[in-house]
């Protein structure tokens, strides 16, 4: 028997409606196909980018919290999994700091050195 | 520890000092091999996030004019060049493949022995689709003189990027695609009906290695979704 929040008694295992896994395969094609529609429209700058990540968040969201099933997880490994990506964060952020100032010696040195 | 018993555990932010302070499990209700590939998972995560990073540090201090990735990647169709064509059949082949995937675990978890081994078979079918159209790619870029040093579209870092990039990613896929075919014998077989041991293992199994082998697989989706987004699209 399965109930509503999808947790089966009889076998002490947790199964899902196929409904749900159909909707967000659905919902992955669908940005899939923004996101291409955002190089398919050539759009530049600062709209470009942000569709960029706006589609790939929600992506990445839908595919951790519903196809790795980390929606129905407890907090625990929800959080230990969550929390070192704030490390990446911080790394992004001192690599474009190190990029912008490699590129600022490069044109110093390389480009008006010449 | 059986479902019922985790169901009265605290919920929500409580939980967590609940679970780690516990005894013995800190992952209530996850089976070992499960947090075991979740904790590879984190690992690989700082692996492509270090690729993705020097990728975008070194796009971002090179003074030559970095190659337009939708006119590099564009590929003719009846004489007319299609922006990223190939690159747009390839993450809906991996997606679909991860729906598969999703319903393959799905199956399993009903015990639904043969539905469970065809969405397998079905996923690894994608998976080596994905895999061929990456080798006819990388073929086509190193034709056009792509290398890891040089090209003749721009900055010579592309090449190194690209095939390093892709290149791990493509490896995943292709361990999943092993696993994938190992993975359906073992389901029609039925050994996770009968508990048959595993031949490198020597343990039994059952259903659960099939949600395991589904967070690798979805996993290498949420790469290639990063490197959709930063590489092909930026």
């Amino acid at each position: 028997m399965t109930d509503n929040t999808g947790t089966n008694k009889e076998k002490k295992t947790t199964t899902h409606k196929i409904g749900i896994y159909l909707w967000i395969w659905g919902l992955l094609f669908v940005l899939s196909f923004f996101s291409y529609m955002v190089d398919w429209y050539q759009f530049q700058g600062l709209l470009r980018w942000t569709l960029i990540l706006i589609f790939m968040f929600l992506k990445a969201g839908l595919i951790m919290a519903f196809f790795m099933h980390l929606f129905w997880e407890r907090y625990t490994l929800v959080n230990v999994l969550l929390w070192p990506m704030t490390a990446i964060a911080c790394f992004v952020g001192l690599m474009v700091a190190e990029g912008k100032y490699t590129v600022f010696t490069r044109f110093i040195y390389f480009v008006l050195g010449e | 520890m059986d479902q019922s018993s985790i169901d009265k555990l605290p919920k929500g932010w409580k939980s967590i000092p609940n679970d780690l302070g516990s005894d013995q499990t800190a992952f209530k209700g996850v089976q070992w091999g499960k947090a075991m590939m979740w904790i590879f998972l984190l690992s690989d995560t700082f692996i492509f996030s270090c690729f993705l990073i020097s990728y975008m540090k070194g796009r971002a201090s090179t003074v030559v004019e970095w190659p337009n990735p939708s006119e590099v990647f564009a590929l003719d169709f009846m004489g007319v060049p299609v922006p990223l064509l190939l690159i747009a059949i390839m993450t809906f082949v991996l997606i679909t493949s991860s729906g598969t995937m999703a319903l393959a675990v799905k199956y399993g978890y009903e015990k639904n022995r043969k539905m469970c081994g065809w969405f397998i078979l079905l996923t690894a079918i994608g998976g080596l689709t994905f895999v061929g159209m990456q080798a006819f790619e990388w073929s086509k870029l190193i034709h056009e003189g792509v290398r890891p040093w040089e090209n003749p579209f721009g900055a010579g870092q592309f090449g190194s990027f690209f095939f390093m990039i892709t290149g791990f990613h493509g490896t995943h896929v292709s361990i999943g695609v092993i696993f994938l075919f190992i993975f359906a014998r073992k389901v029609f077989r039925g050994d996770f009906d009968t508990g048959r041991r595993g031949y490198f293992t020597t343990m039994k199994s059952d259903y659960v290695a099939i949600e395991i082998l589904g967070l690798y697989w979805h996993f290498v989706d949420l790469v290639w979704v990063f490197i959709f987004a930063f590489f092909y699209l930026w």
